[in-house]
């Protein structure tokens, strides 16, 4: 029989994305907040501001990475009136990188750091478990980040447009939707560049069907067919 | 000669009826009593010089820095008491350092001539510190380009294109003035320099002195360094030259 480690480290449920695109970036993220198998938001944001100019997405647990990201919005909005113009991205992750690593006992957070500033352009920035920090072209975290992998490994390109980059993210939110029971709901998307910020939502019936999947239903009487009476009326 | 700030500028702690501050103005006459120290911002980096008066024939040329490095792209140079330049310097280097491992990212110049500026004037509010009896100037190249910092020993800091400081600083900043910086590159910027110094050098107050020459700019790979060697020599030869030449008229 195998030991079951009840200590190690495990990320609870969530997929979250950054891709850096030809000109900035897109974060993307699914919307399931899980206690155990009891889906406690079934729509959340797990995509959150630090500056006009750089978001988080945030995995692990949902307390320790909004505290994270409180901070952090707290020192880089001191830190931008101190520079005089918006921090650039490796500066909040950095920060965010700080806090991780200091307080890696503590905390269960994996994080991905992504933003727009004039100098760098678009730059993704994962902070995993340990609070290590590591710029990458793009990053994945989360529990259903682990169906993942090989699909970037084989999908993920250089220089992809804005609207290349934003549907490779819903491609594959919705894929480790798919398979990780402990990330659902819908997929957001944040777009960052030099123009600004865009938000988009992916509700579930818009997301395509993979494999076995059943299209959304209204009403078993759609399964049953025309030709079903639906159920006997009870008699006396 | 003696001011009239008779009881008013016993302390860092009391304004006089006029609304100065004495001691600060004191330590001031600090800075003006040393010898003087020129920057200039050309178009490509920045070059700092000083004007490092040998007190004895049997120190060894190069001893007594004045002008230091605070960090890979931005240095210091100091006038007036030099113990107290030495902690203003540490406290410099330990700021850029402590930046560097928060944010991960080279500290900005205006950043830390703010930070410095702070810490001088934090000097001037206690009774029981003196102010410091020191002008720095500041001198780096970050991603907004060269940039030129002055600092009072009352905790002024500005921006400059051109500073001067210590006993030549009227002279110099005249002679600055007349310079075309926004065309010039660092090397020429270096014989400006040298030139100035050896001109408001008196001969007849002070003896020897020796010229300190550091830049930071494109032609140093924007780290700041004393200018190499054969540059300094080609600039003190300038700098004699030209010297001569106006002696000759």
């Amino acid at each position: 029989m195998e030991k079951f480690d009840l200590d190690a480290p495990h990320s609870t449920g969530t997929t979250i994305i950054g891709v850096t695109y030809n000109g900035g970036v897109v974060l993307g993220a699914d919307s399931r907040t899980s206690n155990g198998v009891y889906v406690a938001n079934r729509a959340s944001d797990k995509i959150t501001k630090l500056t006009d100019n750089v978001y988080l997405c945030r995995s692990g647990s949902a307390a320790d990475t909004q505290i994270v990201s409180d901070y952090v919005r707290y020192f880089l909005h001191q830190h931008t009136i101190q520079l005089g113009q918006p921090a650039t991205v490796k500066v909040a992750a950095s920060l965010v990188r700080l806090l991780a690593y200091n307080n890696k006992d503590m905390l269960q957070a994996g994080l991905i750091v992504g933003g727009w500033d004039k100098y760098n352009g678009g730059k993704i920035y994962g902070v995993p478990l340990g609070g290590t920090i590591i710029e990458q072209p793009f990053a994945i975290g989360g529990s259903g980040s682990s169906y993942l992998y090989g699909f970037f490994d084989q999908a993920w390109k250089e220089g992809m447009t804005k609207d290349e980059a934003e549907q490779l993210v819903v491609k594959a939110v919705s894929l480790a939707i798919a398979r990780d029971g402990a990330s659902g709901g819908v997929v957001r998307t944040v777009i960052i560049n030099e123009e600004g910020v865009t938000r988009n939502f992916y509700p579930g019936d818009r997301l395509p069907l993979w494999h076995e999947e059943l299209e959304p239903q209204n009403s078993l009487l759609d399964t049953w067919g025309a030709a079903a009476t639906g159920p006997e009326p009870m008699s006396m | 000669m003696s001011s009239i700030g008779t009881g008013y500028d016993l302390s860092v702690t009391t304004f006089s009826p006029d609304g100065r501050v004495f001691q600060i103005e004191y330590a001031a006459k600090a800075v003006d009593n040393s010898g003087t120290v020129v920057a200039i911002r050309c178009k490509d980096g920045v070059v700092m010089g000083v004007e490092k008066l040998i007190v004895s024939k049997m120190m060894l040329p190069g001893s007594n820095r004045r002008i230091h490095s605070v960090h890979r792209h931005a240095g210091m140079a100091i006038a007036g008491l030099a113990a107290d330049g030495r902690q203003i310097v540490a406290r410099a280097k330990g700021e850029a350092t402590s930046y560097e491992s928060t944010y991960s990212e080279p500290i900005p110049v205006k950043e830390l001539a703010e930070r410095v500026a702070s810490y001088v004037h934090l000097c001037t509010l206690y009774w029981w510190l003196r102010p410091f009896g020191c002008g720095v100037i500041v001198g780096g190249c970050d991603r907004e380009g060269p940039q030129l910092y002055m600092i009072e020993p009352s905790g002024i800091s500005y921006r400059y294109f051109g500073a001067a400081i210590g006993k030549g600083k009227q002279a110099a900043k005249t002679e600055i003035e007349k310079l075309k910086l926004s065309e010039m590159s660092c090397r020429e910027g270096i014989i400006e320099v040298a030139k100035i110094i050896y001109k408001l050098h008196d001969e007849a107050k002070d003896k020897a002195f020796e010229l300190e020459l550091s830049w930071v700019c494109d032609e140093s790979n924007r780290q700041h360094q004393k200018v190499p060697d054969e540059l300094l020599e080609e600039a003190k030869n300038a700098a004699t030259a030209a010297l001569e030449e106006m002696d000759a008229d």
